[in-house]
């Protein structure tokens, strides 16, 4: 099983970075006359409400969301090891004020945030940096639940017989946490990322759907999930389906070979 | 015996060409009225529920746009526009029974004209210093005395609702054919029939209908699936992909009444104080770059993708559908290519390596905010970056929420350009001075100008302030087509399309005329019927 969904997270992602040579058209491009159109042979899930091809735009929209979504899982998972490491190096007081820092950060309305984020960027950006500037956010703002985490296992692996040992044996505090606590959360530190990647796929498409996450033409596979909400046009259009199969199909070999990892740790 | 109690029922149970009496007609209002004090209306639903138990003066017929008599039998126009002389009805009442006279009429201006009430009605019939005094000329005649020329007419009286002095209830006692019977907020209104109502069909007081229920429903979703499912009979706005699933699916009850006054624009922030760099003000000052921009608009194509054919290019202010105030001289901006390139090139502008450039070599990018989550508005977005790219011009399309594109261009004016779309209910241009004024707040492209900044601004200036103080319907007409051209020839707003009226009747109901103005389906409330339950 394990397997399987590798093979199939590589073959997703092998189309969706080699985006320019599987699509068949820029995901811009604008077929008027075929607008909203079925699929047909020169477009195999059909055209958008302005024309533009389905699939070219599946395939360029799943790389944004692909590299993108890690990248920030990445940064967040980073800021947690290092909020849990400190605080169960640094003391009572300072593990307080982590307590504290992660408490306010999950009580904060991160949709407002954002909304108030974005509102004061400045609008003439491209759509790259839209889009970096979306999921930096994200991965600046999602640390908190992976480092309640990150905390509690860095807590009890700084508690453990071999650090007193190794502390008793006369080594500094981050000498123990890089050569002794860090590899053995390495295991937990994986887990984290696993979840918070799907985890930001997902919140950059609810931002889509909003309209606030990646802005035209460029697509994402939020907003090509947008399309989904005209829930009635679904029976006629089955093609708009396609978008979230494979973003299920994608969590779903995400959490299988999560899953897998933590059996073998 | 039998025979004859049939025909009885049906002579009294019908009206005309075999309308029914009773029933109740279901429909949906976006929130929650604000006020059911019709003094007070300033929005949508308030202004629905006014319609529909507000007796009026005058009432404006949707499909001709002229005043029709209403509570006042006849008027007369006198002191070139500053009186108005009503003679009313005799022998009506309130919806509890008190009876109606002049008195009533100058109440209602009393009241409107309270200087502590602020009411925005009475505000519309404000023309200048001075006061707005009601006299009764006896139990039913009144003169309306204004300090300057009423510019919009007597079609103004249509907002006006009379109101009892007389009557217990004060507001809540009514003229027009319902009167509130039930609320509950957040939920619905339901009005019901008013006994006292004054027009009549065959002898029986109108309206047809028992009673009206008003449903609270945020969600267009949500009513079109409860019209889907019977249990509301009509929608007064559809956008084009509901109406293409309503018309596949339950073809003859979604209907296209035709260009509507509603609009799609976009301007350019033209404001001296906006944080741009000076070559981007330059851009957006430049007449022809505005104009350029308006020629590279591929507008057919909007109509046919975006609107699915329910739209039209857009022209100006109003549409031709406003059948008087519309410039029937004026055209679309033509889409041409080459002439956008010949005026870019007269500013300096020039093509290099596939992009376009000023003259002093800057890359011409910018960025056009709209609302989020307007799908037809994206989309027109969309539409518009490719059709600028052949330009070589880049647009960058920002989507935000409402408050914050608010507060960018009415507030701290950080933006570039900006996609918007104005509901005009008027068809009479004094409801856009508020837009032309260039000390106006609202003057989108550079509000609250001390001086106008541009020769053709000090004219608008000029124009509108005439035509608001010009009694004659011709010579106003003169003047706002003149204001009319002025924004063809100046591009401040790029109009980009007019919308149509789409609509959804259920198969019950009689005697609906749509009409693109609103309140589009019930503008004639009194005469609809339902013919039986789906």
């Amino acid at each position: 099983m394990r397997r399987a969904a590798r093979i199939v997270l590589a073959a997703i992602f092998v189309l969706m970075l080699g985006a320019n040579v599987f699509a068949p058209y820029g995901y811009e491009r604008q077929f008027r006359e075929e607008a909203a159109a079925p699929p047909t042979r020169a477009h195999p899930l059909g055209t958008d409400a302005v024309g533009r091809d389905r699939f070219s735009r599946l395939l360029y929209g799943g790389r944004i969301s692909i590299l993108l979504a890690p990248a920030a899982a990445l940064v967040s998972v980073a800021i947690a090891l290092l909020a849990g490491l400190s605080a169960a190096l640094l003391g009572a007081a300072w593990a307080r004020v982590v307590s504290a820092a992660i408490d306010l950060f999950l009580s904060l309305p991160w949709l407002f945030l954002l909304l108030a984020v974005r509102g004061l960027l400045p609008l003439n950006v491209s759509p790259g940096v839209s889009i970096s500037v979306t999921f930096a956010l994200l991965g600046l703002l999602g640390w908190p639940g992976p480092a309640r985490v990150m905390m509690a296992a860095a807590g009890r692996q700084s508690r453990s017989d071999y650090v007193l040992l190794a502390r008793a044996g006369g080594e500094s505090g981050w000498r123990v946490a890089v050569r002794h606590i860090l590899p053995n959360l390495a295991p937990i530190t994986l887990a984290q990322f696993w979840t918070t990647a799907p985890a930001f796929l997902l919140t950059e498409a609810n931002l889509s759907l909003l309209g606030l996450g990646i802005s035209e033409p460029m697509p994402s596979w939020g907003n090509l999930l947008r399309e989904l909400q005209n829930v009635a046009a679904l029976p006629r259009e089955p093609a708009l389906l396609v978008p979230l199969l494979l973003l299920v199909a994608t969590l779903s070999c995400c959490q299988l070979a999560r899953a897998a990892d933590e059996v073998s740790i | 015996m039998r025979i004859l109690a049939l025909l009885l029922v049906s002579v009294l149970g019908a009206g005309r060409a075999g309308a029914q009496w009773g029933g109740e007609l279901k429909l949906a209002l976006h929130s929650e009225p604000r006020t059911l004090n019709p003094a007070m209306v300033d929005d949508d639903a308030s202004e629905t529920v006014r319609y529909l138990t507000g007796g009026v003066l005058v009432r404006v017929n949707r499909l001709t746009q002229q005043p029709e008599p209403a509570l006042a039998r006849s008027w007369k126009i006198l002191d070139g526009g500053k009186t108005y002389r009503f003679q009313l009805r005799e022998g009506l009442s309130f919806s509890d029974g008190t009876p109606f006279t002049a008195d009533d009429v100058v109440y209602t201006i009393e009241v409107l004209m309270d200087p502590g009430l602020h009411s925005p009605v009475g505000d519309s019939l404000r023309t200048g210093l001075g006061s707005v005094l009601a006299s009764a000329e006896g139990p039913y005649a009144v003169a309306i005395r204004f300090p300057a020329p009423l510019a919009g007419g007597v079609k103004l009286f249509d907002q006006v609702a009379i109101e009892s002095r007389r009557s217990p209830l004060k507001e809540a006692a009514v003229l027009g054919p319902f009167h509130a019977a039930e609320r509950k907020p957040g939920a619905f209104i339901r009005l019901e029939r008013n006994p006292q109502y004054w027009k009549t069909e065959s002898g029986r007081r109108l309206p047809y209908l028992d009673s009206v229920r008003l449903d609270i429903l945020q969600s267009r979703d949500v009513e079109l699936m409860r019209f889907r499912r019977g249990e509301l009979h009509l929608i007064s706005s559809l956008d084009p992909d509901q109406f293409e699933e309503l018309s596949r699916e339950m073809p003859g009850l979604a209907r296209d009444a035709g260009p509507a006054l509603e609009n799609e624009f976009l301007w350019f922030n033209m404001s001296p104080s906006a944080p741009l760099a000076a070559h981007e003000k330059e851009w957006f000052g430049s007449r022809n770059f505005r104009l350029a921009v308006s020629h590279a608009i591929r507008r057919d194509d909007l109509c046919r993708v975006v609107y699915h054919g329910h739209a039209i290019p857009g022209v100006g202010p109003f549409p031709a559908v406003n059948l008087f105030w519309f410039n029937r001289k004026l055209a679309p901006h033509a889409f041409d290519l080459d002439l956008a390139k010949r005026l870019l090139l007269e500013d300096g502008f020039h093509p290099e390596g596939g992009k376009l450039q000023d003259r002093a070599g800057h890359a011409v990018e910018f960025s056009l905010v709209t609302n989020a989550g307007n799908k037809a508005r994206e989309r027109i977005a969309a539409m518009l970056q490719q059709d600028l790219a052949a330009l070589g011009i880049r647009l960058n399309v920002v989507t935000l929420d409402f408050p914050s594109l608010l507060e960018r261009i009415g507030k701290t004016m950080q933006y570039e350009s900006c996609l918007l779309g104005l509901n005009n209910g008027d068809v009479d241009p004094d409801s856009q001075m508020n837009v032309w004024l260039s000390s106006s707040s609202n003057h989108a492209w550079n509000p609250r100008q001390a001086s106008p900044a541009t020769p053709w601004e000090a004219e608008i200036d000029r124009l509108m302030k005439a035509q608001a103080s010009e009694a004659v319907a011709a010579r106003r007409k003169a003047l706002f087509d003149r204001v009319q051209e002025i924004v063809w020839e100046q591009a401040p707003i790029i109009y980009v399309l007019n919308r149509n009226a789409l609509v959804a009747v259920a198969q019950p109901l009689g005697n609906v005329r749509p009409s693109v103005l609103a309140p589009r389906v019930i503008w004639n409330i009194d005469e609809i019927y339902l013919a039986g339950t789906r």
